[in-house]
């Protein structure tokens, strides 16, 4: 792979990013803090240079998103003089819905789900632009670049657009919008080729160094929230690892891991044996779970 | 050579295509540790071991009925090169999703049944992906284990896919996806074979990109005016060079400009080819919009042109009806002159209501190709790609059946309320 593929990406991304800008009415970009986010920030600000970024920035905000997260997406949008959305859905917050109390399925129904579609609604926005990869997880392996929702935001696999030569549709019926996907085509190691290549600032928690951690079979979970029970015989130990893929605090594991800079990352990926999004505890809470939770209108 | 090869797949269902897919992400170890445990837990219902199939199927129908319903793009890399391969469903039901991944893909990979040969299903498709752009095809024989790898089968099949496309380059492969013969491991249970593995075809089979090399061509998405003294025409090219200083036409006016800047965020450029996404600025100062296209030689824009389509929707095509065309990032309202159904791939008349820029698809699949959408559902109905203009009296050819309704249901209403009622009827019996 050379820094030709890389560059013949970022064109199709870019085109993508202008299509949207051009047909839709009002689009928004879901700004998630990770390292897909950041990519298509920096290739946002790529499209439309000289130009500024064409809309606004949505943060769906469940709260329990690790504390480095937030710090690093105020100070973002305050470099970048963006406009940033941050929705949060404080009615579940005030019922007290956390992953233990609740499940993790219902958890993120409300505070990812629901919030995103309320926020959509709110803007109103005709269109989100977010970094989800085919690569990712089988579901999204079948997703197109530019895909329809109803009106309740949800997803049917059945009733996806053809995209014969990426020819991108992005006409829309009464009440139904649009996710726009200019990744699809990437993959993690592209991610952080790219990322290397432009010398893209990303959140400290991809980078290894010790952490307070439980140790939970595979997974490290980095104790921020205080309602995250120690099971029996469990305490908490000093280990060093890094964040693969950055969700909620109390979901998502890191990994063992020295690597604490950008090329050692890449050399670790190009060795690694497991997938991005294994520690994402809520893609296995059933069979086809990130299918279920698109279709209900989960990014 | 390029570093990046775009694949498509195509076969029956029963053909053991999902299981092919599997092998080859297994055996170049592109499936994560953790999936392929998800996957060997889920094949023990299988009696025999790992359901390599299993690792492709994403949709939780497929894994239900046992088929491949939509296109699933997977993304691997060997030492030698990276792979995009768009794993297709063998149905007819789903031809249009074939048609789609075909219309990227520089090589189609087939497949057999060494019991069965080539299926009539994969013939088709081998035609539409011809048809589609696609030069060089590879034809994997599986399930060779079960005619006890035996050669004479295997001649016999690659001898009818010769017959299939004449004039492609081919290669054919015995192999045994469940077994992994000649996957990625040459097979010892078939010596009488001395061609390359699947694998080392995948990676050394030399494509024509003519990109780069073809006449300089830029659809303009979007001008760019952050400031009044800067006008920029934001767009990707997709095929040749520019240089600042060359000569374009902006088609379909016809004027013609000179290059001033190629602006990028990285700063200016040079030079810049395709397939890169750049902003030029003119030293004319001229009325360019979005859906205009840059380019070096003559394009045409006779409003009447041939073309093949591919028929997309469950409602078959209406001739006469108005169908939105999407030509690069011009959009303009379309009629065909022909009926089509549903995965029906056929050539037609269209007739568009103004002049849009286009080139045929043999010269480029960029400029060559559109869609149709159905403005009363928005749905993609048609993947259409340019055969030749139709010449002839612009003003008497361009003249779309719908709009000449319309005006004289207009014009012979003896109120504004008659006309507005009478212009309604008209465009819901169309729509």
């Amino acid at each position: 792979m050379s820094l030709d593929h890389l560059r013949s990406l970022e064109a199709s991304s870019i085109h993508v990013l202008r299509e949207v800008a051009a047909e839709c009415a009002r689009p928004v970009m879901l700004y998630s803090i990770g390292k897909d986010s950041s990519v298509l920030l920096r290739l946002a600000q790529k499209a439309f240079y000289p130009g500024p970024i064409p809309f606004p920035l949505l943060h769906v905000d469940t709260s329990y998103k690790f504390r480095e997260m937030i710090a690093y997406r105020d100070q973002v949008a305050a470099s970048l003089g963006v406009r940033l959305i941050v929705h949060t859905n404080h009615d579940a917050l005030q019922q007290g819905v956390q992953p233990f109390a609740v499940g993790t399925q219902r958890c993120c129904g409300l505070l990812k789900t629901r919030a995103l579609l309320d926020a959509l609604a709110a803007g109103p926005f005709d269109a989100a632009i977010g970094g989800a990869r085919r690569d990712e997880e089988r579901s999204r392996a079948k997703e197109r670049v530019f895909s329809v929702r109803d009106r309740h935001g949800q997803w049917d696999p059945k009733r996806q657009r053809p995209e014969p030569w990426g020819a991108a549709n992005t006409r829309l019926g009464a009440g139904e919008s649009l996710r726009v996907f200019p990744l699809s085509d990437w993959t993690e190691l592209d991610v952080w080729r790219y990322i290397e290549a432009e010398g893209i600032p990303v959140v400290p928690l991809y980078f290894a160094r010790e952490r307070e951690v439980i140790v939970r079979g595979d997974a490290l979970i980095v104790i921020e929230q205080p309602f995250v029970p120690l099971r029996a015989g469990e305490r908490t130990q000093r280990v060093c690892c890094r964040m693969r893929s950055l969700g909620c605090s109390p979901c998502t594991g890191a990994i063992r891991s020295t690597a604490s800079s950008v090329s050692a990352i890449i050399a670790e990926l190009q060795a690694a044996r497991s997938s991005e999004r294994q520690l994402r505890l809520i893609d296995h809470d059933e069979d086809g779970s990130m299918e279920q939770k698109k279709r209900e209108g989960y990014f | 050579m390029p570093d990046l090869l775009r694949l498509c797949t195509a076969g029956h269902v029963d053909d053991g295509k999902s299981t092919l897919i599997g092998r080859l992400l297994y055996d170049t170890r592109s499936v994560p540790d953790d999936q392929l445990a998800a996957v060997r837990r889920a094949s023990e219902r299988h009696a025999d071991g790992i359901d390599l199939s299993l690792l492709t199927d994403g949709l939780r129908a497929e894994r239900e009925q046992g088929i491949t319903i939509d296109v699933a793009y997977r993304y691997f890399s060997t030492a030698r090169r990276t792979f995009i391969l768009a794993d297709t469903p063998g149905h007819e039901q789903y031809t249009r999703n074939m048609a789609t991944a075909a219309s990227t893909a520089d090589v189609l990979l087939l497949l057999a049944d060494a019991r069965h040969g080539v299926r009539d299903q994969t013939r088709h498709h081998a035609r539409i992906a011809r048809r589609m752009g696609v030069s060089a095809f590879v034809l994997a024989v599986n399930k060779m284990d079960l005619v006890g790898f035996d050669e004479a089968p295997f001649r016999q099949i690659a001898a009818s896919f010769a017959e299939l496309l004449p004039d492609a380059q081919r290669i054919a492969i015995p192999v045994s996806a469940r077994l992994g013969d000649n996957v990625a491991t040459p097979s010892t249970r078939m010596p009488w074979f001395t061609g390359a593995t699947l694998l080392e075809v995948m990676e050394s089979i030399h494509v024509e990109t003519a990109a780069a090399t073809a006449p300089f061509r830029m659809a303009v998405q979007l001008v760019v005016r952050p400031a009044p003294d800067f006008r920029g025409y934001a767009g990707q090219i997709t095929s040749g060079v520019v240089r600042p200083g060359d000569r374009v036409t902006v088609w379909p006016a016809g004027r013609e400009a000179r290059v001033a800047r190629i602006v990028t965020a990285d700063g200016d450029r040079a030079e810049a080819q395709a397939p890169m996404s750049v902003t030029l600025t003119l030293f004319e100062d001229l009325d360019i919009g979005r859906g205009d296209v840059l380019a070096s030689t003559p394009m045409h824009s006779d409003p009447r042109f041939a073309a093949t389509l591919v028929w997309m929707d469950e409602q078959p095509a209406v001739p006469g009806r108005p169908y939105l065309l999407k030509a690069g990032t011009g959009r303009v309202l379309a009629e065909i002159d022909r009926s089509l159904a549903l995965n029906e791939v056929a050539d037609a008349g269209v007739t568009v209501a103004r002049r849009v820029a286009y080139d045929s698809y043999a010269d480029s699949r960029h400029t060559g190709s559109f869609i149709l959408i159905d403005p009363a559902t928005q749905f993609t109905v048609a993947a259409g790609m340019v055969n030749h203009p139709i010449q002839g009296d612009a003003s008497a050819t361009s003249r779309m059946a719908v709009a000449e309704r319309l005006t004289r249901v207009a014009r012979e209403a003896h109120t504004d309320t008659q006309a507005v009622e009478a212009v309604c009827r008209v465009l819901e019996e169309v729509l």
